[in-house]
């Protein structure tokens, strides 16, 4: 078996009207998702990364350190955008937040304004390429984190994210420049479907589905 | 480096003893272009002004991109440096490529801003001087090293070229240059520099996708092979000379 490019769950101009351009959507998933695919199909032979899945794969790879890197660079940037595309929505944003999700969060995190405010700095805060992220801690409590490049906290070992934003430049570079806070205020009040974001908590996190 | 040891051991001083005084004056940036900058600055680093117009390096980067880059990303690294060091007044009166080969010894409170900061001003200031040219190849003693170093003058392409593209994520790849003249390429990530291992650059590319994405999206190769048209190599080997001659700062 093989990795490949999930479709993504909208069309390519479906964000436009919340400053996600199809142009980006479309160099995004279409040319930088499907380099990290192709190339990381390249790795399953001469890394022996054969039958196992994407989620493995990426712990393993982090607990290898700089020897991990040429692996985890492709295996983590894979996941990443697989949760990635689900976590946005045409109907995403606002502060409608599904039950369960919205108790989690005041209670680990003291309430939706304060996560948006620790999130946004996540990823103002990670210098250069990276993510932030929203994950469910080894401890059961929400966390916000940061990662660089194509690392992610599965393969920190920081937990399961049910949230993550994308803070490569080519995430948003056409829409907003060099504006990353911007970016990231549009992700939090206008992209994120919560109701994927409640699913996933529920589910524990997100499970690929994708495997060598 | 250009300092003698014991001058060294006096910045190693300056730098742990909070407050202290340096004998040595902050000459500015060595390298960067003579012309007074648009604004004050707010603190004892400033924006270099581009040495050229803004559309000068057309056949490998367009405008928007070089105003963008030099107005928004390298003032933002001038302003938060001059901001960190606002938090350790005894690095204001040091030389940038001192702060910078001596990170150690900053204190911790600020030293990764001063990395990051004061790396991508040191990065920039030397990226913008070797450009505004329209490429061809150096001469002289640079052109001999590069064959003595890299046999020859396509396998050194080669060799940068394929730095600068395998370097994941933010990054530049540089040339470094030893005081006796030898030449080796090295991939940085984000806005490190081999400054910080107490080398001098020669030349470097920047490869954060900021410095390409408008013109050529996710197409990186193509940027890398066409700002060789671009290089000012008289400037290149002036950096050369100044190295040799111990002279070359940033």
């Amino acid at each position: 078996m093989a990795f490949s490019l999930p479709p993504l769950p909208y069309s390519a101009n479906a964000l436009a009207g919340q400053n996600m351009c199809q142009e980006t959507l479309e160099l995004h998933h279409g040319k930088h998702h499907n380099a990290y695919v192709v190339a990381l199909n390249g790795l399953i032979e001469g890394k022996g990364l054969a039958g196992k899945s994407l989620e493995q794969i990426c712990a393993e790879a982090g607990k290898q350190g700089a020897d991990g890197l040429p692996v985890l660079n492709q295996a983590g940037q894979h996941w990443n955008h697989i949760l990635f595309w689900q976590v946005m929505s045409p109907k995403g944003g606002g502060d409608k937040l599904p039950g369960a999700l919205e108790a989690k969060i005041t209670q680990d995190l003291g309430g939706l304004a304060q996560f948006r405010e620790a999130f946004k700095q996540a990823g103002v805060t990670q210098f250069g390429s990276g993510w932030a992220w929203l994950v469910i801690g080894t401890d059961g409590k929400l966390k916000v984190t940061k990662t660089p490049n194509g690392a992610n906290p599965l393969s920190t070992g920081e937990g399961q994210p049910i949230l993550g934003c994308d803070v490569w430049e080519h995430a948003y570079y056409l829409d907003f420049r060099n504006v990353r806070p911007n970016y990231l205020d549009n992700f939090l009040n206008k992209l994120v479907d919560w109701e994927v974001v409640a699913t996933l908590l529920q589910q524990g996190g997100m499970k690929s589905g994708q495997s060598a | 480096m250009s300092m003698h040891p014991g001058r060294r051991l006096l910045l190693r001083g300056a730098l742990t003893v909070a407050g202290a005084a340096l004998a040595a004056p902050r000459r500015g940036l060595a390298q960067a272009p003579a012309a007074a900058p648009a604004a004050a600055p707010s603190g004892p680093f400033s924006l270099p002004p581009l040495p050229y117009a803004a559309d000068a390096n057309e056949a490998a980067i367009d405008a928007r991109t070089m105003e963008i880059h030099h107005g928004a990303h390298h003032r933002a690294y001038v302003n938060t440096l001059n901001a960190a060091v606002a938090q350790a007044p005894q690095l204001a009166s040091l030389e940038l490529d001192a702060v910078l080969a001596n990170l150690g010894q900053v204190p911790e409170a600020v030293r990764t801003a001063v990395r990051n900061n004061g790396g991508g001003h040191a990065n920039h200031s030397m990226f913008w001087q070797i450009m505004g040219g329209r490429g061809g190849q150096p001469g002289g003693e640079l052109m001999a090293a590069i064959g003595r170093d890299f046999g020859g003058w396509d396998r050194f392409r080669a060799e940068f070229e394929r730095a600068s593209t395998t370097q994941f994520g933010s990054g530049w790849a540089f040339v470094t240059v030893a005081r006796e003249g030898g030449l080796a390429i090295v991939q940085k990530p984000n806005q490190d520099t081999p400054l910080m291992d107490g080398h001098r650059v020669l030349m470097g590319n920047d490869v954060w996708e900021h410095a390409y994405y408008l013109r050529y999206q996710n197409r990186r190769a193509e940027y890398v092979r066409n700002w060789w048209n671009v290089l000012d190599w008289g400037k290149i080997e002036a950096r050369y000379a100044a190295a040799r001659a111990g002279t070359l700062k940033i």
